[in-house]
Order: structure tokens, then sequence, then C-alpha cells
């Protein structure tokens, strides 16, 4: 086991492409690391340059302490689930695992105890004669986990390891992982795009853009304080709301009303003209259901109520509003990076399940203001951003400088 | 409806069968017959008065033994050195970018679809200079050649459905390039090995403008050369029964090599590699 130290990685393609830049990050011994973000941001690229199955262009790739930019993956010692399984389908179920201790040597009783005791802990004892090909996924998914931790690895490396599973078996999976991870305390980074995968299962997550690092935190951290609009975007859901504002002395004006902001919070946001506030949607509530000590005029509007979905516990509560060029563009594009397609511009409120407002209603909607996020458009800069509990943020604008590389990217592949 | 359909097919299937299997029939059953039989005029199909005379007799020909042993020396070899080559070449073809590899693979192309008469010529001066003419070195290199190139196309095709990511895994579990080479590609592609060594074998086996015309003596010629030796006292009448037992005795062991390589040649063998 081992700690796993990127500093300064840089990846690009023979053809110029920039698929990871200038990413540091460290993973303590014993930590589970997500990578995380949308297709294309570069963290698969990264997670194969940590087990070198990709060249690393510039920066250097420590584990344990030992530079491993110029080893070959099987003298690294990592273990690797891929996202396909990448089980070889010639051989057993008992092979397939046994297949790393085979290569360095073991002997045979060793093969078989070590065997028999990952497949004790993945629950595959009836499979081990079958192969891979008569296994249905789940029990695919559970092989290659088990040529995993057969060996004594520095460290797991997980390749999108539950995006072929169904829905069900996917959160299954995900708690069997997080289990094992901890059972065996060993040093683990996982690449996900799925963020549900990310919140739960990471000690900490770092979110990439465009081969960039937006921010690196634990999933509250990330959730609570978002460093720019895309990670903001990224994680949540349903999605964070972002709605123009303007900063008005302590209030700030949303296109439903007035909302009066913490003088601290709202401070560093002040005189920057046209913001965009990101607003979560458990962060409204029917005014009807608030306890009457925090209702204030100051924070309640009424909005028209276009559509509920009700889901018992819940309900989603949607309110379309006309948003201003300069900040639609901004939507839009944000709307793109994260993989989404450009909706109407609307509202998402989740309203507590005892709530009567139905479609059509004009209904009165509390917004708790502390958590109001405001951003910056030109450089999607969180201006509230509360520094100590944020994690690391590699310096601001790392949004602005994804959009660069971003152009670069695109330059390259037309 | 379905019962017309029915009977169609098994026609069409009987017209087919019988076509197929006819020439082969008649040939078993000649070597059957004795001289006398297949001398007369009007030789029926089924053999009057079978006799194993034909089978004794060439069987006990040493001329015709030594044939037997060199087809088979010869055939293994070029077919072992075929597919050794061909693996290694179209790994290198599936796997590597390198500059001139639409170069290789169309000269590979060219080269099968080259006349072998038009090469008989110049080899057997080249071989006679070299001093490989006559021996079993001057056959099998040429062999080799001309199936090294649809060993390679059909090969390649094999190694380029193999996933990269198995031999990414056996690297990461600790594999050498070489190692994920033997341990997970060429089992993966077996089927495709064994395809490439039936047909290396069968054109080395059946091959006989270069087999009679780059041997002198019994020491290295192939059996489909010796057969045209058979002639028999009457220059007018071969013998057609010793023929056609040559003939017979010849396809016995492609017949067995297709029925034990028919199941190695499993389709579907990736089948559970990766996503199903």
């Amino acid at each position: 086991m081992a700690a796993i130290e990127m500093k300064n990685i840089v990846k690009r393609y023979g053809d110029g492409f920039p698929a990871v830049n200038d990413i540091s990050i460290d993973v303590a011994d014993g930590e589970f690391l997500i990578l995380v973000g949308p297709s294309g941001c570069g963290k698969s690229t990264l997670l194969r340059m940590i087990v070198g199955l990709e060249d690393i262009t510039d920066g250097d790739m420590m584990i344990g302490g030992k530079r491993v930019n110029d080893l070959a993956p099987r003298d690294r010692n990592l273990a690797m689930v891929f996202q396909n399984y990448a089980l070889y389908p010639h051989l057993t179920v008992y092979e397939n695992i046994a297949f790393p201790l085979r290569l360095a040597g073991a002997s045979d009783s060793e093969v078989d105890e070590k065997v028999r005791e990952a497949s004790k802990t993945l629950d595959l004892d009836e499979h081990l004669d079958r192969k891979p090909g008569n296994l249905s996924g789940g029990q695919r998914q559970r092989v290659a986990m088990g040529r995993a931790i057969v060996r004594e690895a520095e460290a797991f490396l997980f390749d999108e390891p539950l995006s072929n599973l169904d829905a069900k078996l996917r959160g299954q999976m995900r708690t069997e992982i997080s289990r094992l991870q901890k059972r065996l305390g060993i040093t683990t980074v996982y690449v996900t795009h799925d963020q549900t995968e990310a919140m739960t299962l990471g000690d900490r997550v770092a979110v990439l853009k465009r081969g960039i690092l937006q921010q690196l935190a634990s999933p509250r951290e990330l959730y609570e304080n978002p460093a720019n609009l895309f990670v903001a975007g990224f994680i949540g859901s349903p999605p964070m709301n972002f709605v123009p504002a303007k900063v008005d002395g302590d209030y700030v004006e949303l296109p439903f009303g007035k909302v009066r902001m913490p003088s601290d919070k709202i401070a560093t946001a002040q005189g920057k003209g046209l913001l965009i506030a990101g607003i979560r949607p458990e962060h409204f509530e029917d005014a009807s259901v608030v306890d009457s000590d925090k209702l204030t005029d100051e924070t309640t509007f009424d909005a028209q109520v276009d559509v509920v979905e009700w889901l018992g516990n819940e309900a989603y509560a949607y309110v379309p509003f006309e948003a201003p060029p300069e900040v639609q563009e901004q939507l839009t594009q944000l709307e793109k990076d994260l993989d989404g397609e450009s909706m109407r511009t609307q509202l998402v409120i989740s309203l507590d399940g005892a709530s009567r407002i139905s479609e059509g209603d004009t209904a009165t909607i509390w917004v708790d203001a502390r958590k109001i996020h405001l951003f910056d458009p030109a450089t999607g800069d969180n201006l509230t951003l509360d520094a100590e509990h944020a994690g690391i943020v590699p310096g601001a604008e790392a949004a602005a400088r994804a959009e660069e590389v971003g152009k670069e990217q695109d330059a390259v592949q037309s | 409806m379905s019962q017309k359909n029915n009977i169609g097919t098994w026609i069409g299937f009987a017209a087919i069968l019988v076509w197929c299997l006819l020439p082969v029939v008649w040939i078993i059953s000649l070597s059957f017959k004795s001289v006398d039989e297949t001398a007369s005029g009007s030789p029926q199909f089924l053999p009057k008065d079978p006799t194993l005379d034909n089978y004794r007799d060439i069987l006990s020909n040493g001329d015709f033994l030594a044939a037997l042993r060199n087809s088979f020396g010869i055939a293994l070899i070029a077919t072992f050195l075929a597919v050794v080559f061909a693996t290694l070449a179209a790994y290198a073809i599936a796997r590597l970018e390198f500059k001139g590899k639409r170069l290789v693979l169309s000269l590979a192309l060219a080269i099968a679809m080259f006349p072998v008469v038009s090469l008989v010529g110049p080899l057997f001066d080249m071989w006679r200079t070299f001093g490989l003419f006559n021996t079993w070195p001057g056959l099998i290199i040429p062999y080799m050649s001309f199936t090294l190139p649809l060993a390679i196309w059909t090969l390649s095709a094999f190694f380029r459905e193999i996933p990269w990511e198995m031999e990414q895994a056996a690297q990461v579990d600790g594999a050498t390039s070489w190692q994920a080479f033997r341990k997970v590609i060429v089992p993966l592609a077996a089927p495709g090995v064994f395809t490439a060594a039936i047909l290396t074998f069968f054109f080395a086996w059946n091959e006989f403008v270069l087999a009679i015309s780059l041997t002198s003596t019994t020491g290295s010629r192939t059996v489909p050369a010796q057969l045209s030796y058979f002639v028999g006292p009457d220059p007018f009448n071969p013998p057609y029964g010793q023929l056609a037992t040559a003939s017979v005795v010849v396809t016995v062991p492609i017949i067995v090599i297709v029925l034990l390589f028919q199941r190695k040649i499993v389709a579907g063998l990736t089948s559970g590699a990766v996503k199903g």
C-alpha cells in the first residue's frame, strides 16, 4: 500500500491534443479518491498514466515515494479494474483470478489459498470452474475485482467499473466496493462520470474539466462550497439552479424578486454587475410548510408553478423564467460542458411532500438566502466561496483556463 | 407452406451432397476394383468383385511411401514456419502503428495474386545455383512464401478483434509484452491460428506445379508429383485403380486434420471477454 502523488502531470497526444493539463493531486495512503468529470475531461487518461498504460508527457508520478514515470505497468504493482472488465475468456474464473499470481511465480498451494480467499470475499465460490462468457455482468465485475484483490498491490485503480451494469446492480456493487476498500484499507483511485458514485464512494473527489483540475475536496465540501459554476452544476441531482442576479447592498435581485443575503457573504460580490446566482433545489421551500420564525418578506417570493412532480417524500416544482442574453449564453455553454442539452431556463424547486402546491398555482416560495452562491459570469468563479471549507481549489479561474484549453482541443480535433 | 419449404430444403440438400460426394465415392469405388475391371470397356459404378490388392500394392510401393514421407515432412514444416511468422507479422500489423504498414499488407496481397507458374522457371534456375534443387527446403521455402500472405491477412483480422484491454489487463497483472502475447493473445486468436494452419497445410499438401518442377528424385518428391509417375506397363492404359487408391490414401490425412481441428475452430471464443 502506498500513497500516490501526481505532480504537474501533463498529457499531450502526438497530434497536439492536450488531454491532461498540469494536474497535481496527492492521494494519501489508504485514501479513496474519485476522479470525476464529463466525458473527455481526461480522467481516464490520468488513471491510465498512473497505471502506466499511457506515457506521461510532463510531470512526476510518484507511487510510494518512488518516481514511476518510466516504469512498465508490470513494475508498478498496481491492480486495475477495467470498464469492460477485460477478463480472459479462455480461462476459468479460478484461472482468471490466479493469473497475476501465476505470473509472479507463486506456488500452486499459495495460488489456491489466495484464490479461494478472494472468491470467498466476493462470493464467487460456485463459479470458479466456469468461463467468463457464462457469467452475468455483476459476476464478471466481481471476477475482475477478484483479480485485483488477489495480489498485494500498492493501490487499486477503477476505470468506470459500474457503467455497464443496470441501475439496481450498480447500487449493490457500489456498496460492495466501498465495503471492500474500507476493509482492505488500500489506496484507491476511481474514475467515474456518475456523480452519485463520486459522492457516495470517495473520501475526496477531484472534479476535472478539459484536463484541468477544478476542485479537489470531500463530497460535502464540493456540494456546499463549489469553487465555480462547473463544479456547482456537476455535483448534485437535480442540479443546482442558475439564475441571473444583481447585487444591491445586502440584497440580491433575482428574476422573481429581491432576497436579502447575509452581508459577510455578499461582500465579495459587490459592484460586479450582472452575476449568476446558484441555488440548490432543496434550498427552496413552499412558504406554507416553513417554520414561521424563518419567514420574512425578504426571503420569500411569489412564482407561477408550471409543472409539479410529486414523488411521495418530496415534490419537484418547475418555474420557468427569462434570462438576459449575456447570462443565457454562459448557461448554455455550461450545459454543454456538463454533457447536457440546453433546455429552457427554469427553476427546479424541491418541495416538502406535505406541500399542497399544484400545477398552475401561484405559490409563495421561501428561499434559504444563506445558501445562495453568487458566480462571476465571466470567469465562472464562485464569489461567495468559503475557502476554508472548499478543499483544494487550484488557483482561481480554473474554469476560465479550462475554457481556453477547450478551444485548443477543438482546434486539434477539427 | 412450411411442409413445401421442408421438401425443397431436403431436395437441395441431397443435390449438393450428390454433387460434392459423387467424385469421392467414385474414387473410393475405383480403389477397390481390380485391373481387369478398370480396363474393361464399360466399368460399372460399384466393384463387382471388391479387392484390397490396390492398397496392398500401394503400401508396399517404396517410392510412394517415400513420397508420402516427403509430403508430410514438407507440409508440416512449411505450415509450422508459416504460422509462426504469420502470427508475429499479423500481431505487429494489428497492434503497431509504423510507416509502410499498408505497403507490407499490399505487398503480401500482391504475392498471393502472383501466378505460381510464372515463378517456376526462375526458381528452378535459382534453386540449382543455391543447391536447393531437389531438397526439402527447396519446396518448404516457396510453400511458406505463398501461404504467408493469406495467413497474415487471416490472423491480423483475428488479432484486430481482440480488445486492447485484454493485453493491457495482462500487463497490469504483471505480464511482460511477450507473456501477454503468449498467454492471452495467442490463445484468444487460436481459431485464427488453426484456420491459417489448415489453409497452409492444404496448400502444401496439394501443390503440384512446384513439386514436379523442383524435384528430380524420390528424395524430396511429394505425393501429388509422385502420382504422375504411376504409369503402369501400358502407356495407353494407366493404372486407374492404383491412382484412385493413392488418392484415397492422401485424402485420409486431410479428412482427419479437418475433423480434429474443427473443434478448435470454435466461433465466439472471445464472447464474455468484455461486456456481454
